[in-house]
């Protein structure tokens, strides 16, 4: 569904991907693990195309070539992110929010529909939903962040760090709500994450990125087991 | 919806009525009014700008010395063709009136694009400092322009029998009759208020519509509004161009109220006078900075002894705004984000 290939990005000087290529196949969670600076962000935002990828990099989206397309563009073809931090917007409401989502749905009569699925995963949306963004505690910052990718009715949902700053027992759970949107919605899910023992926990494929290089790749179960990786990533001395 | 209309109707209706009684109204006093109209539409419209959209511009005056100048200078030069067409009574005054406060707005939302859209594109503070340059260049531009009467400034001009227009009455032609075509006082407490009332019910229903929720996305957080697929730049360009529009309404307003212009009226101070307009009432608050603008223009006839220092004044206004009540008179305090903070060390998830 999704080919990134030779991706390569630079700030100014800082050389921050140095042409990684990753697949992502329909209706699978494909996971990106790395430390902090590896690039994961990067590799969103350059998909999203809200960071520009150099000359020689392609990204394919259902066979299309979207390197470098406007960002509105490319949401319309059904590619959503979810930023890292949980970017919502502080000012409006949980519902205004959501609505944000939707900005570019062409079927707005759907939406009550789409809505009650969101409510129904996180619950504690629906009895916020007057509520300013701003005033959420972290764990419900993400679930919104996530809700309102939704909206976008996504094909393919980008996720950064949706553990970022979040308490472990709440990861668990928006981890299960990400696989349940996997599984109940058809969503392709493409996870970045540093907290490795979740995410391949709930990938079926993951690459490892350091310093802007995919240094090693394969199914989730075969990464969990690899020692190299259980070293760096999963805390093992 | 239903409700601000209703309300609009109503205080069209309110403004027509007080119309009627401004022949009672000392002209002093009524002089202070329509003043305090105009800058309200310019303050409210460059809180569009500045406040929702949080743009910063720096520049205001230069679009409203485009809309002065430009239905000023067609209610002049056209005006023996314009009163042919429309006559001299009430209706054709209206529309004629009308149609030249639409240029003058369309002008300066043309120029505002041509500003607007390439510091908008970037990110950062680019509006501020464009906006300013531009300010000071229309001004410098207007001053060498004979035909408006240069750093002269402009009254009106005399229309010759044959055919010749010139700002000032020609020796060579005395034999000729004359006309003088001033600047006609069109702006009266009706109009004045009437685009006080559409513009903040625009405004009030485009901040309350989905649309316009999105100028609040856009400046909450940028890139979360890109990923979500709004076109930030197009937000930002709809913005200054509506409230480069507006200024250029004002300035005809003015224009069309005190007879004459000085380029000197649209300087760099008067750009500031407006956003302290808006820093005062709160950024992102319409009725906040209505109040300032009329607070704003009342103030200074108040201190007319000491008028050397009102931008001191201003000044120190400012700051104590900023210490007291950061989010201006009527401001709401605005959400700020969370900091992210683990709440828990990261090491501590990884073990099961
Ligand atoms: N806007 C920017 N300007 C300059 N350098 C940047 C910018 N954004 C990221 N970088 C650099 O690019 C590299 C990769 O950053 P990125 O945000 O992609 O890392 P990450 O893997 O997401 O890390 P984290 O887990 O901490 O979020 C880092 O060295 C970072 O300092
Ligand atoms: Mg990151």
């Amino acid at each position: 569904m999704l080919r990134v290939e030779n991706l390569t990005v630079n700030y100014g000087a800082i050389n921050a991907l140095k042409g990684i290529t990753i697949n992502v196949p329909e209706k699978s969670i494909i996971t990106l693990i790395g430390a902090n600076g590896a690039g994961k962000t990067t590799t969103l935002r350059a998909i999203s195309s809200v960071v520009k990828s150099a000359g020689g990099s392609r990204i394919y989206y259902e066979d299309k070539d979207i390197t470098n397309l406007p960002p509105h563009k490319i949401v319309e073809m059904g590619l959503c992110q979810v930023p890292e931090g949980r970017l919502i917007f502080a000012n409006l409401t949980v519902k205004e929010n959501l609505d944000m989502g939707a900005y570019l749905r062409k079927d707005k009569q759907n939406l009550k529909n789409d809505l009650d699925f969101i409510f129904n995963i996180f619950p504690r949306l629906k009895e916020r939903i007057k509520q300013p963004g701003g005033t959420l505690s972290g764990g419900e910052q993400q679930m919104l962040a996530i809700s309102r990718a939704l909206m976008s009715k996504p094909k393919l949902l980008l996720l950064d760090e949706p553990s970022l700053g979040i308490a472990p027992i709440l990861v668990r759970t928006i981890f299960e709500k990400i696989v349940e949107i996997n599984k109940s919605l058809g969503t392709t899910i493409l996870l970045v994450e540093q907290n490795a023992h979740f995410a391949l926990s709930v990938a079926n494929f993951g690459y490892v990125l350091e310093t802007g290089n995919i240094i090693l790749e394969g199914p989730a179960k075969e990464l969990e087991a690899n020692p190299e990786v259980r070293k760096a990533y999963l805390g093992e001395a | 919806m239903k409700n601000t209309k209703i309300l609009f109707l109503i205080s069209v209706v309110l403004i027509f009525g007080i119309n009627l009684l401004s022949d009672y109204i000392n002209s002093y006093y009524y002089q202070i009014i329509i003043y305090a109209g105009i800058n309200i539409i310019l303050a409210t419209s460059l809180n569009l700008i500045n406040g929702y959209a949080g743009q910063f511009s720096l520049g205001h005056a230069g679009f409203m010395a485009i809309g002065a100048y430009l239905s000023a200078s067609i209610s002049t030069y056209f005006a023996p063709s314009l009163l042919s067409i429309f006559g001299d009574a009430v209706i054709g005054k209206a529309i004629w009136f009308i149609l030249v406060l639409f240029i003058g707005g369309v002008g300066a939302s043309i120029v505002g694009v041509i500003v607007g859209v390439p510091s908008l594109r970037l990110k950062g503070d680019y509006l501020a400092i464009t906006t300013l340059g531009f300010g000071e260049i229309i001004r410098v531009v207007i001053q060498n322009l004979d035909i408006i009467g240069a750093s002269q400034g402009f009254r009106g001009i005399y229309v010759y029998d044959n055919g010749v227009k010139s700002l000032e009455m020609i020796p060579e032609l005395s034999g000729i009759t004359y006309k003088f075509y001033s600047i006609p006082q069109y702006t009266d407490f009706f109009w004045a208020f009437l685009v006080v009332a559409i513009i903040i019910f625009s405004i009030t229903n485009l901040i309350r519509s989905t649309y316009g929720r999105g100028f609040i996305a856009v400046k909450d957080d940028e890139i979360a509004a890109e990923a979500m697929g709004i076109n930030t730049t197009k937000f930002k360009v709809t913005a200054f161009v509506l409230g480069a529009f507006f200024a250029g309404v004002a300035g005809g307003l003015y224009s069309h109220f005190v007879q004459y212009i000085n380029p000197e009226d649209f300087n760099f101070l008067r750009s500031i006078e407006i956003v302290v307009m808006v820093i005062l009432g709160g950024m992102g608050s319409t009725i906040g900075v209505v109040f300032a603008a009329i607070i704003l223009t009342i103030l200074p006839e108040l201190l007319r002894d000491v008028q050397q220092y009102r931008m001191i004044i201003y000044a120190l206004l400012i700051i104590i705004m900023m210490l007291v009540r950061p989010q201006g008179l009527f401001g709401i305090k605005l959400q700020k984000k969370k900091k992210i903070t683990p709440e828990q060390p990261p090491k501590a998830t990884l073990k099961d």
